[in-house]
């Protein structure tokens, strides 16, 4: 228990030197984040939200892991990343399961929220990489609302090739960057 | 803690200018170029007395144009004004133009910068111009110089007193920094932990819209350049991306996925009145206007593959533009309007080219293999873009004739996502 303190207490440290590193430094006058729906908590607050939405255990407690389904190692929902094969954005089946599981979760837990976050390889105009990268995201939660979970629930978002997870030049490295990730609010 | 962190903060904020010298670009012609003019410089009368001088700055930025070479004048008298340049002698040097002036301090510790540019041939005075500029603006001066020098001989706008602005990345820490069109004094804007592309001038370059991950997905901002003021014109659910100007700065075409999919919205330039622009089931995307405001160029997936489109903005017909390839993307406008620049795919291989609206024959300007992200220069002679050497981002500019060729490199940092800014106000 102790060292679950502990971990947790890194992971609030870390998150806000995180968030205190990202501050935007010049003066903002952000007039269209208030009325743009959805937008608000879904992706930058880590920890006023209190943890991971909906989770019934933990209490707000984002390194208390094992009563997480959302973190259970042994869980489908700790899996997160869809991939896709170049220049597709159909869901392969190998991936039906994680979606699923996800969706049944959502459906079960109608206060919690996820962003899914599509990606894509290296080649190509960025901001078409951008549009790529959204279709991708799309089609996981075309999927998971189609058994289940509420539009309000999934926000898609895109990085399109910004933010590669194996920065290599390789087909390799291009398989793994071609991909949608699952994030919950909160997370 | 919060203590620590306002520490931390202090030492990345005081680390700053020094990422942004850095970051400085060096400009170098690497290919070229055809016929040049060849042109003499005289050093200003006078001009030894200041540390900084004009001339060596003239003559590298018309050097840099690929459109002009540099007469020595070693051995030669050194006149100051016109009436005393003996033409025969610099023609049988084989100088086609003559630079001189002069540079004289006021009391006040102004000077007054005089110059001449006297054509070889029929001895006349091509161009003249006078100008009264504290030290700090030799810089600037020398060129406007470059500038008359340009126009006067190849009757094309100069750009060297524009600016460009471009991303860095190093490591995981992104800046976009504005600098002087020959890489000097750059500027930092805006900094961050998360990726930043799209830099885009407003048409009076006063501003620039760009779009940022730092809320996590990309969000469009518009910052002011004197105040860094910045206000998150697009911020809806999902992803916001690919700001353009119109041609009287009041307007910005984006992509917004609010609706689903990726589709092309147009909003006042403080993000008001938002209103989707086209209804099409595919990616609309990357928009740019046509100088003359009336219509958008845009990549769509509409036919199957990604290729370049015309939007009516009044009447919302659209036209197909490309139809070579099954990759053109990233449609940039001439500055009269005839053509554009874009980026094509060919055997897996990405370069820019151009495209002439009338007679359909594209040119392939650039080698490839990942280049990307092509700005046209306001005079419409250059054409700066990014691609990769040795896995590192660089960028490179080519002359819209596909002659010139410059590298423009960074020392410390991969450099993307150029983009020219205007002709300065006169």
């Amino acid at each position: 228990m102790r060292k679950l303190v502990f971990a947790a207490f890194v992971a609030v440290f870390l998150a806000g030197c995180s968030t205190q590193q990202t501050q935007p430094e010049a003066p903002i006058d952000d007039k269209s984040a208030a009325g743009a729906p959805g937008t608000g908590g879904a992706a930058t607050s880590g920890l006023g939200s209190g943890g991971v939405a909906g989770a019934g255990a933990g209490a707000g407690a984002p390194g208390a892991g094992a009563a997480n389904p959302l973190r259970d190692p042994n869980s489908v929902l700790s899996k997160r990343s869809v991939f896709f094969d170049f220049d597709s954005f159909v869901v392969k089946d190998e991936f039906r399961p994680l979606i699923e599981a996800h969706a049944r979760y959502l459906q079960q837990n109608r206060n919690a929220r996820m962003t899914v976050q599509g990606n894509t390889d290296e080649r190509g105009s960025r901001e078409y990489n951008i549009a790529l990268g959204q279709r991708r995201a799309d089609a996981i939660k075309r999927m998971m609302t189609l058994i289940g979970a509420q539009d309000a629930q999934v926000e898609t978002v895109s990085f399109g090739k910004e933010k590669p997870r194996d920065p290599g030049h390789d087909e390799a490295a291009w398989a793994q960057n071609r991909r949608g990730d699952i994030v919950y609010s909160g997370e | 803690m919060r203590t620590l962190h306002r520490a931390l903060l202090a030492i990345l904020v005081a680390l700053l200018p020094f990422a942004a010298a850095r970051a400085q670009l060096s400009i170098e012609i690497v290919g070229g170029a055809g016929t040049t003019i060849p042109i003499a410089i005289v050093p200003f009368e006078g001009e030894a007395g200041f540390p900084l001088g004009i001339t060596g700055i003239v003559g590298a930025d018309l050097t840099r144009s690929g459109l002009f070479r540099l007469v020595d004048y070693a051995g030669m008298p050194r006149p100051s004004r016109a009436e005393d340049v003996r033409v025969a002698d610099w023609r049988a040097r084989g100088a086609d133009a003559i630079v001189v002036g002069t540079m004289r301090p006021y009391p006040d510790g102004r000077v007054e910068v005089r110059f001449q540019l006297v054509d070889a041939g029929k001895s006349t005075v091509l161009a003249s111009q006078v100008y009264t500029v504290g030290q700090a603006q030799f810089r600037a001066t020398a060129h406007r110089i470059a500038d008359v020098i340009y126009q006067a001989l190849t009757g094309d706008a100069g750009v060297f007193s524009t600016r460009i602005a471009y991303v860095t990345k190093q490591g995981n820490r992104y800046a976009l920094l504005v600098a002087d069109a020959d890489g000097h004094d750059p500027q930092q804007i805006v900094a961050s932990n998360e990726p930043l592309l799209s830099p885009r001038w407003s048409p009076d370059g006063t501003r620039i819209a760009y779009v940022s991950f730092e809320l996590k997905k990309p969000v469009v901002y518009v910052q002011s350049l004197a105040t860094g003021a910045r206000i998150a014109v697009a911020n809806f659910r999902g992803s916001n991306s690919a700001p353009a100007w119109s041609p009287d700065g009041r307007k910005l075409a984006v992509t917004l996925t609010r609706d689903g999919g990726s589709q092309l919205y147009l909003m006042n330039a403080d993000g008001s009145d938002v209103r989707r622009i086209t209804q099409s089931g595919a990616i609309d995307t990357e928009a740019y206007f046509t100088p003359d405001g009336g219509s958008l160029l845009f990549t769509s997936d509409r036919g199957g593959s990604p290729q370049i489109y015309r939007l009516n903005v009044a009447s919302g017909a659209v036209e197909r533009v490309t139809f070579d390839g099954t990759y053109n993307v990233t449609p940039r406008p001439l500055p009269d309007g005839k053509g554009m620049v874009y980026v094509r795919r060919d055997g897996g291989r990405f370069q820019v080219a151009a495209l002439d609206f009338a007679t359909r024959q594209t040119q392939v300007l650039t080698q490839g293999p990942l280049d990307e992200s092509p700005s046209v220069a306001p005079n419409g002679k250059q054409v700066i873009y990014a691609n990769e050497q040795g896995g590192r981002g660089v960028l490179a500019a080519v002359s819209i004739d596909g002659r010139v060729r410059q590298r423009l490199a960074s020392p410390a940092a991969d450099v993307r996502e150029p983009a020219w800014g205007p002709l300065p106000r006169q």
